[in-house]
């Protein structure tokens, strides 16, 4: 039979033991954990993690419930089908940085995904102060219509005052 | 013509220092034949190194051509030793011996390298950029590291930073 797999995602003030309470539960509740993405984004703890477990999501979300509760986290779960050993390996990486504003993000990636970037990975940081902003975002992805697509897409960016730099990536395998 | 099994992790050979090469025989000639096969039909690999089919003897071999023009192209290392190094770049590395994982390295872009030939004759080497990255990659393996134990954030370009010394050890800063 097939191993039944979850996504559970959590959100909570971030605080010391997080990862390690939850990571317990669910050891002692007979799951076994995938990949993850855990980060503090702002004053907040997230959690995406792969989990795989026999029962159903009730019997998870029960197995969880005291630390939820102790911890005062949101959790959320999906059935997923897992997926592992099927890395997609980047070509490509874009980081992007400038004063902050709304709407960087949705600029940007619209236009890199019409110029046929698939993105695989995502991360982003406020830094600067709270007068002056800076938003600062790096990519890695597919450049399914090559590298050269992208850097046009970027141009167009860079002369409207957000900084990008595009470079390839060559994975060396040995 | 024998194409090796590559081991991959947990094994303890990938682990393990790797003992000098001494005599320069018949024995040696074999097994860089045997690591010369295994490389050429492992796709888009540019190098091997001797403990990943199970020899624990300081002998790897590399060969970018698959991946770039300009290098030296096929290359035997016996006892390589790094003597010196220049400037640190992160670049994304995979290994036969670690399937289905890349992950971001730093590693020195430029460095001289002391070894031996397939006869036993000392030679040195400059190497930078892509090739450099490759014959550190595998005199680690001849050290019992993998590209996982010097892996980088995946977040940020901070890093735990190792360098090497003479001969390709690390320690830490």
């Amino acid at each position: 039979m097939a191993k039944k797999w979850y996504m559970l995602t959590m959100v909570g003030k971030d605080r010391s033991g997080i990862v390690s309470h939850v990571t317990a539960a669910l050891y002692d509740g007979g799951c076994n954990l995938g990949e993850a993405t855990m980060a503090r984004l702002g004053g907040n703890f997230t959690i995406m993690l792969m989990v795989q477990f026999d029962g159903s999501r009730r019997a998870l979300m029960s197995q969880i419930e005291p630390v939820v509760q102790s911890m005062d986290l949101h959790v959320h779960v999906d059935s997923i089908n897992a997926e592992l050993h099927h890395h997609l390996v980047p070509d490509v990486r874009i980081s992007v940085y400038g004063a902050d504003r709304a709407g960087i993000v949705a600029q940007v990636t619209t236009a890199l995904t019409e110029a046929g970037l698939n993105i695989l990975d995502l991360e982003s940081d406020v830094a600067g102060t709270e007068q002056q902003p800076v938003y600062v975002m790096s990519i890695e992805g597919l450049a399914s219509e090559g590298i050269a697509s992208l850097q046009a897409a970027l141009d167009i960016m860079s002369a409207e005052g957000i900084e990008t730099s595009l470079s390839a990536i060559e994975t060396m395998l040995a | 013509m024998a194409v090796r099994d590559i081991l991959v992790h947990p094994s303890p050979c990938l682990k393990q220092v790797a003992e000098a090469v001494t005599e320069f025989d018949q024995a040696l000639q074999q097994l860089l034949s045997d690591l010369e096969d295994t490389l050429a039909v492992a796709p888009g690999c540019v190098g091997i190194a001797a403990p990943q089919i199970g020899v624990s003897r300081r002998v790897v071999i590399t060969d970018v051509r698959k991946a770039k023009g300009s290098c030296h192209g096929r290359l035997v290392l016996v006892n390589p030793e790094i003597i010196r190094h220049e400037g640190m770049a992160r670049g994304r590395e995979g290994c036969l011996s670690v399937p289905d994982f890349t992950g971001n390295v730093m590693r020195a872009e430029e460095v001289v390298v002391q070894a031996r030939d397939s006869a036993g004759r000392q030679q040195s080497f400059e190497f930078s950029g892509f090739e450099a990255r490759v014959v550190q990659h595998e005199i680690d393996h001849l050290e019992g590291l993998l590209f996982l134990d010097r892996l980088v954030s995946r977040r940020h370009d901070l890093f735990r930073r190792k360098v090497y010394r003479d001969g390709g050890r690390v320690r830490n800063t």
